[in-house]
């Protein structure tokens, strides 16, 4: 490693950042992060200093467990009506497969919590917005339904709500003719919780979902994605998401 | 013209028995909260919860303020009632505490088209794994 730490070539950054990497994160050690990801006060603003992310590893991730999404159902009050092209769906499973040798994978994608958000951009209320720490959020106060911002998601996050809604969870107000999505259950992540999927997916899922802060170097989200290649869905259209995959 | 008989007509009526001392004038009955005062004077709430409350909406929605004191979702939690059964009733039913005073006073909210209007249900066994709470993901751990 000689000069400045931009000189060395990205497989020695690499090699050096897994075997940094490799003592804390042994097989069958927790690993905690520190630093900003703590609960804030009640009274505290979310700070710009954080950006929550979410790292999915893939190859954890199975096409039979749905862990993620039932609990998403449940800790957010969303109800169907069993048809699938208008009910809301924060979070779905989505299969892919390489043509060439086949291999499948079960993917779960929800809204991205993108640097860029192109739904934000669009939005003729100001409604579609993205908060200090990087999450992004439709104030339904203020949305008038024009779903604009479901034209310009890349990653078909969102839903719009169809039907007059009753008996809504009290963190998660949903209502007619506004457009929602994934909020990373800001909800918990105020208090200091993970998401409910994440939570999920650790105790009855296989494990494949961290959550944490990407600009907190001491986090076990950014450590792993310092330590493993991981990527952005659709990175190539510049819109920076906060959820990564590993192994995609 | 209404707001000025409103005014008037809530100065008279912390009880039914007192809105027929004030010379009969039909008033709703409002019922009691279930702690010992409300967060701010009655008068003071009379005029302003409705300032208060989008206030605080805006700072919750927009930058994660959760303070309790003006919050939408306390309201309910302390104003709720509960039915003969246990069950807690919805707040905007006829006759509880939002809709006995807003159907006198023909001022129609639209709080509850989106927010919930009966309390968490077990509240206190509802407890959140503070983070970071994700065990590292280990292939190891995997089913």
């Amino acid at each position: 490693m000689s000069g400045n730490g931009f000189d060395i070539d990205r497989r020695r950054f690499l090699s050096a950042a897994a075997a940094a990497a490799g003592v804390t994160l042994a097989p069958g050690v927790t690993l905690y992060g520190i630093g900003q990801a703590q609960a804030r006060g009640l009274d505290e603003p979310a700070s710009g200093k954080v950006r929550w992310g979410m790292l999915i590893d893939v190859n954890l991730c199975t096409a039979d467990c749905n862990a993620c999404v039932s609990a998403c159902a449940e800790e957010n009050g969303l109800t169907g009506h069993g048809r699938p092209a208008t009910d809301a769906q924060w979070i779905r499973k989505v299969s892919v497969r390489d043509p060439k040798n086949g291999v499948e994978k079960s993917v779960p994608v929800m809204c991205q919590h993108c640097a860029e958000p192109p739904c934000v951009d669009v939005c003729p209320t100001g409604a579609s917005f993205k908060r200090a720490d990087g999450i992004v959020l439709v104030d339904k106060h203020i949305c008038i339904g024009c779903r604009y911002c479901m034209m310009a998601c890349p990653y078909k996050a969102r839903s719009f709500v169809h039907e007059t809604l009753s008996d809504q969870k009290p963190h998660a107000p949903r209502g007619k003719g506004t457009v929602e999505s994934c909020t990373f259950c800001v909800h918990r992540v105020d208090a200091g919780a993970a998401p409910a999927c994440v939570e999920a997916c650790g105790d009855s899922g296989n494990g494949a979902m961290t959550f944490g802060d990407l600009n907190d170097p001491n986090s076990e989200i950014s450590q792993r994605v310092a330590a493993y290649a991981t990527r952005q869905i659709r990175a190539d259209l510049g819109v920076d998401p906060g959820v990564r995959y590993q192994n995609l | 013209m209404r707001v000025l008989v409103f005014i008037l007509a809530m100065m008279f009526l912390p009880t039914p028995a007192a809105a027929q001392e004030a010379g009969g004038v039909p008033a709703p009955s409002i019922t009691k909260g279930k702690g010992d005062k409300c967060v701010a004077d009655t008068d003071y709430m009379r005029r302003y919860h409705m300032k208060e409350l989008t206030h605080q909406r805006d700072k919750t929605m927009q930058q994660g303020v959760r303070t309790k004191k003006f919050s939408l979702k306390e309201c309910v939690a302390c104003h709720a009632t509960t039915d003969d059964d246990g069950q807690p009733v919805s707040i905007n039913a006829p006759g509880e505490f939002c809709a006995s005073c807003h159907e006198y006073a023909a001022v129609k909210v639209d709080c509850f088209q989106c927010h919930a209007t009966k309390p968490e249900e077990g509240k206190q066994a509802r407890r959140l794994t503070l983070f970071p709470m994700t065990a590292a993901a280990e292939p190891e751990t995997g089913q």
